[in-house]
C-alpha cells in the first residue's frame, strides 16, 4: 500500500485542510505569507499541498513548484519558513493520530521539495 | 492553443484565458457581471461537452446536464463549441406586486413569477433592467411561507439596476428574472446545531429568509442573527425579528451599530466583533454571512479561525458587477 493509502487518501486530506489551514493562519511566523488570497481559493490549494506532501496523485513538476512560490521568496521566504510549514503538517499529522513513522515519510517527502520551494 | 467556436467561427483562446475574456476580447457581447464565478450572468451552454469542472460549480444539476457552465471561470483546456443560452429557457416573467421603503436606502420588492419558482429562502435571483444588465438580489421569501418571492435592494448611488428599481420600477410592472441559484441556504437534518448568521446592509434579505426558514423548520439549536448597520436608521425588520425572538426562545437578535453613539437596544461594533464578544469557540456552528464583501472575507476567515468548519461557513459577498473594461486581466 502507498503512504498516500496508508494515511487514508482523499479522506485524509480533507480532514486534515481545516486543520492545518487553521495551524498556518494562526502560526505568526508564517501567516503573512498566506494572507490576501481568498479562502476558498487558499483551501484548494492547500488540499493540492498535502495530497502531494502525502505522496498522493499530483501533477505537479519541481518547475511548477519554483514558479508556484517564486513571488514568496521574493518576499523572504527562506528555510525558517519552510521548517515551519513542516513542522504545522506533522503536528496536523498528530492531531489525526498518524504513526510517527509515516509522519517521518510525509516530512521526507516534503524535504525533497525544499529547493525547488526556495527557489534555491 | 483550445480554439472556441462561436456562432460558426472559431476563436483562438489564449493561455489561462476564459471563454468570458476571450469572446470579449474578440468583440463578442457576452453578458457578465461579477466576473468571478458567483452570479451566473454568464451562463453559456457547450452542447458537446468539454467544460473543466471548475466552470460548473455551483449549477443545479439540471443545468450541468445541459451543458451550461460559466464563462467567466471557464478556461478551456480543449477545443469548445459554445452558444448563448436562448433567452427563453433561463428567464421568466414576474409581476412586480408591491415596492415599500424598509429603510432610507432599502426598498422590499416584492414579485409574483409567471411560474412557480423552485427556490430556499437565501438563493438569489437575477432581476433584468434590460436584455443585457441585469443583477443579483437575494430571496428573503421562504416558499412555504409565502407566495411572493421578496428582495431586499439597496440604493447604491449611481448604480445602473438598483436605480432604476427605486426611481422607475413600479407595483404592476412586467419584469424578466433568472431562476434562483446559489448555496447559501439553510438545509435541515441537524435541528439542535447552532447557527449564526452575519450580515450587513441589505445583506439581512437571505438571512431573513434563511433564519425564519430554519426557526419555521423546527430548528431547535441557538439561532443567532447579527445585522450591521452605521446608522440607527439603517435597522429594519427589527420589530418583525423582536417578535421573533418571543415565539422562539432560541433565536437572538443583535442589531450592531458600526459607527457613533449607541442608543439602547444597540450593540456597538461591527456584527464580526460582536459575535466574536459573545462566543469564542465556534466549532461546530453553521455560518452564513451576507452583505458586504469585506466583512464576508473577515467574517470568514475570524470565524473559521474560531473553529468553524470551512465546510460549514456559507457565504455570499454582494460583490458589485465589474465592466469589462475594469476588470483584472
Ligand atoms: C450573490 C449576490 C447577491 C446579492 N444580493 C443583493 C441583495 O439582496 N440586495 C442588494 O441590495 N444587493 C445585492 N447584491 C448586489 C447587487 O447584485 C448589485 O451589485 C447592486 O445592486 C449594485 O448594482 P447597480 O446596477 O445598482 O450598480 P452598478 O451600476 O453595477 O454600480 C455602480 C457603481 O457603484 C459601485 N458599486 C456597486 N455595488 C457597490 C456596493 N455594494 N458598494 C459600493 N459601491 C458599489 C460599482 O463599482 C460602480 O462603480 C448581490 C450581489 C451578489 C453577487
Ligand atoms: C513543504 C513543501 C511545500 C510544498 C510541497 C508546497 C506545495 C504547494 C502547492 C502544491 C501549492 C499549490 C500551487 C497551485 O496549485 O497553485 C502551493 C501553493 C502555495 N504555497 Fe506551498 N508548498 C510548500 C512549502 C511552502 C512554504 C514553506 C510556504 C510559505 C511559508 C508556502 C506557501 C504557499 C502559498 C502562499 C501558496 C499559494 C500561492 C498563491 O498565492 O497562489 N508553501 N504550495
Ligand atoms: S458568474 Fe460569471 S460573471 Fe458572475
Amino acid at each position: 500500500m502507498s503512504l498516500y493509502e496508508q494515511i487514508g487518501g482523499d479522506a485524509a486530506v480533507n480532514a486534515a485542510v481545516d486543520i492545518f489551514y487553521r495551524k498556518v493562519l494562526k502560526d505568526a511566523r508564517i501567516n503573512r505569507f498566506f494572507g490576501g488570497v481568498d479562502m476558498d481559493r487558499q483551501a484548494a490549494k492547500q488540499k493540492a499541498f498535502l495530497t502531494m506532501a502525502f505522496g498522493g496523485p499530483n501533477n505537479y513538476s519541481g518547475l511548477d513548484m519554483r514558479r508556484g512560490h517564486a513571488h514568496l521568496v521574493a518576499q523572504g521566504l527562506d528555510d525558517s519558513h519552510f521548517d515551519a510549514v513542516v513542522e504545522n503538517l506533522g503536528a496536523t499529522l498528530k492531531e489525526l493520530h498518524v504513526p510517527d513513522a509515516l509522519i517521518a515519510q510525509v516530512a521526507a517527502i516534503a524535504e525533497t521539495t525544499r529547493n525547488d520551494v526556495l527557489g534555491k | 492553443m483550445p480554439r472556441i467556436t462561436y456562432e460558426g467561427t472559431a476563436y483562438e483562446c489564449g493561455a489561462g484565458e476564459t471563454v468570458l475574456d476571450c469572446l470579449t476580447a474578440w468583440g463578442i457581447d457576452i453578458p457578465s457581471s461579477c466576473r468571478s464565478g458567483v452570479c451566473q450572468s454568464c451562463l453559456m451552454r457547450a452542447p458537446g461537452g468539454g467544460v473543466p469542472q471548475a466552470a460548473q460549480a455551483g449549477l443545479k444539476p439540471t443545468l450541468v446536464a445541459q451543458g451550461y457552465f460559466k464563462a467567466c471561470s471557464c478556461t478551456p483546456t480543449e477545443d469548445l463549441s459554445v452558444a448563448l443560452p436562448d433567452a427563453a429557457g433561463l428567464r421568466l416573467a414576474a409581476e412586480v406586486v408591491s415596492i415599500e421603503p424598509l429603510n432610507p436606502d432599502i426598498v422590499a420588492v416584492r414579485l409574483r413569477p409567471a411560474r412557480p419558482l423552485d427556490y430556499r429562502a437565501g438563493q438569489f435571483i437575477r432581476l433584468f433592467r434590460d436584455a443585457q444588465q441585469s443583477r443579483c438580489y437575494s430571496l428573503a421569501s421562504v416558499p412555504q411561507l409565502e407566495d411572493v418571492l421578496e428582495i431586499h435592494v439597496r440604493q447604491v448611488p449611481g448604480g445602473q439596476v438598483s436605480s432604476w428599481v427605486h426611481q422607475e420600477l413600479r407595483a404592476g410592472d412586467s419584469v424578466q428574472i433568472a431562476d434562483s441559484a446559489g448555496q447559501c441556504f439553510y438545509v435541515p437534518g441537524q435541528p439542535e446545531q447552532p447557527l449564526l448568521l452575519l450580515g450587513t446592509g441589505s445583506g439581512l434579505a437571505p438571512l431573513y429568509g434563511i433564519v425564519r426558514d430554519a426557526l419555521h423548520q423546527g430548528h431547535r439549536g441557538p439561532v443567532w442573527l447579527y445585522h450591521g448597520s452605521p446608522t440607527p436608521a439603517g435597522f429594519y425588520r427589527a420589530a418583525e425579528l423582536r417578535a421573533l425572538t418571543q415565539t422562539h426562545p432560541n433565536f437572538r437578535y443583535v442589531p450592531c451599530l458600526s459607527e457613533g453613539d449607541t442608543p439602547a437596544g444597540l450593540r456597538r461594533g461591527t456584527v464580526l466583533e460582536a459575535a466574536l464578544a459573545d462566543q469564542t469557540d465556534f466549532t461546530s456552528w453553521r455560518v452564513f454571512l451576507c452583505g458586504h464583501p469585506d466583512m464576508v472575507s473577515q467574517g470568514k476567515l475570524q470565524i473559521f479561525l474560531a473553529g468553524a468548519a470551512s465546510a460549514e461557513i456559507h457565504a455570499d459577498p454582494f460583490l458589485p458587477s465589474v465592466s469589462p473594461a475594469a476588470a483584472p486581466a
